[in-house]
């Protein structure tokens, strides 16, 4: 157990986390629940990234007085999930965002945030 | 049906998770571009971050289109929310049932709003030395807003001020952008300015500047999104 790559624990834990938004977007009728369920999945997916980067034994990317430049290449954690997350968060932010708004004019319509009211466009 | 549907979809899902997150191999040394990345960051560009040197000068373009999607959001939420100016007017009317917040709340928000602003400048301007960076500082500017409109709920926000701000930050943004394709390699090559002494607070070229536009254009946009919530 304790020789369990790190990286593969992290991974399962983001996956778990994405498993319980998409339940959640599945199982439930209320808009809001709706949308906690993305940002379960949105986070459950940065983890994921993040642990993919990860190398045996590194360390953060920054070169300071614990890592000196030279050993950096072999110590330090892939940078570019790293980066890419920053992104992703933000996007992620903006996303939710919108589904906000969006919901704020959906209980305006029909004062409610059930999804099951909503049936114009149901196919 | 509709629960066995959704157990079948979401057990599918984990058994495809699972055999990935079994059979992943860590890695044992970093892939050729990260290893690129983590050499070349320190010596071309002079920052200790490396990943706030890919994120302001190696992917630096990216970054702007990323800044340009959160305005988009701030003026999309508008679009969707309304018109913020009338609706402003319309709501004491009909909410009159408003208490407003207590002294101590308005004054701990009144004591916190500095300090955390202070925060905030603290994360943007070390964006190249250390964890932190435009992004992040503009998200707790915006915490800090989120703060004032909690503990006081009639503040108004200055959409103006707000707006002219985050667009000149916007025109100064692409400016340095230009600017390192005249004087250096490339749109926002931040190697215009001179690096300085490695882990100086004025180092690694043109990203301190570049973080301080991104932080003000962030957190400006990101306070119009907390605001147009507030309905």
């Amino acid at each position: 157990m304790s020789n369990l790559p790190i990286s593969n624990i992290v991974l399962a834990t983001g996956f778990i986390l994405v498993l319980i938004g998409l339940w959640g977007i599945l199982t439930h009728r209320n808009i809001l629940r709706i949308i906690i369920g993305f940002s379960l999945i949105d986070t459950g997916i940065h983890i994921v990234i993040v642990s993919i980067g990860y190398v045996t034994n590194g360390t953060a990317p920054i070169i300071d007085r614990a890592l000196s430049p030279s050993e950096a290449p072999s110590r330090a954690v892939d940078p570019i999930p790293s980066a890419l997350v920053v992104t992703a968060i933000v996007i992620g932010m903006a996303v939710t965002a919108i589904m906000l708004a969006y919901a704020i004019r959906l209980y305006k319509s029909k004062k409610t945030l059930s999804i099951d009211a909503f049936t114009e466009s149901k196919w | 049906m509709r629960r066995a549907f959704n157990t079948l979809v979401v057990a599918l899902f984990a058994l495809l998770f699972a055999s990935i997150a079994v059979t992943y191999t860590e890695q044992q040394t970093l892939p050729q571009l990260a290893a690129g990345y983590v050499k070349l960051i320190p010596e071309e560009l002079g920052a200790p971050n490396v990943i706030t040197g890919i994120l302001l000068t190696y992917r630096g373009f990216d970054t702007l289109g990323e800044v340009a999607v959160l305005f988009m959001v701030a003026a999309g939420l508008g679009l969707v929310l309304g018109d913020s100016t009338r609706r402003r007017d319309a709501v004491p009317a009909e909410s009159g049932a408003i208490v407003p917040s207590t002294e101590l709340v308005r004054n701990g928000a009144a004591i916190l709003f500095p300090l955390i602003s202070i925060f905030a400048a603290y994360i943007i301007m070390n964006g190249h030395l250390s964890a932190g960076g435009g992004f992040q500082g503009g998200a707790i500017i915006a915490s800090s807003v989120m703060l004032l409109l909690l503990a006081n709920p009639e503040y108004l926000v200055d959409h103006d001020f707000l707006g002219v701000t985050e667009s000149l930050a916007g025109v100064l943004y692409v400016l340095t952008g230009i600017a390192g394709l005249i004087f250096a390699g490339g749109f926002l090559d931040s190697r215009m300015l001179p690096l300085g002494q490695f882990g100086a607070f004025f180092s690694a070229g043109a990203i301190p500047i570049i973080s301080v536009l991104l932080g003000i254009k962030v957190g400006c946009e990101l306070s119009v999104i907390i605001d147009r919530f507030r309905g």
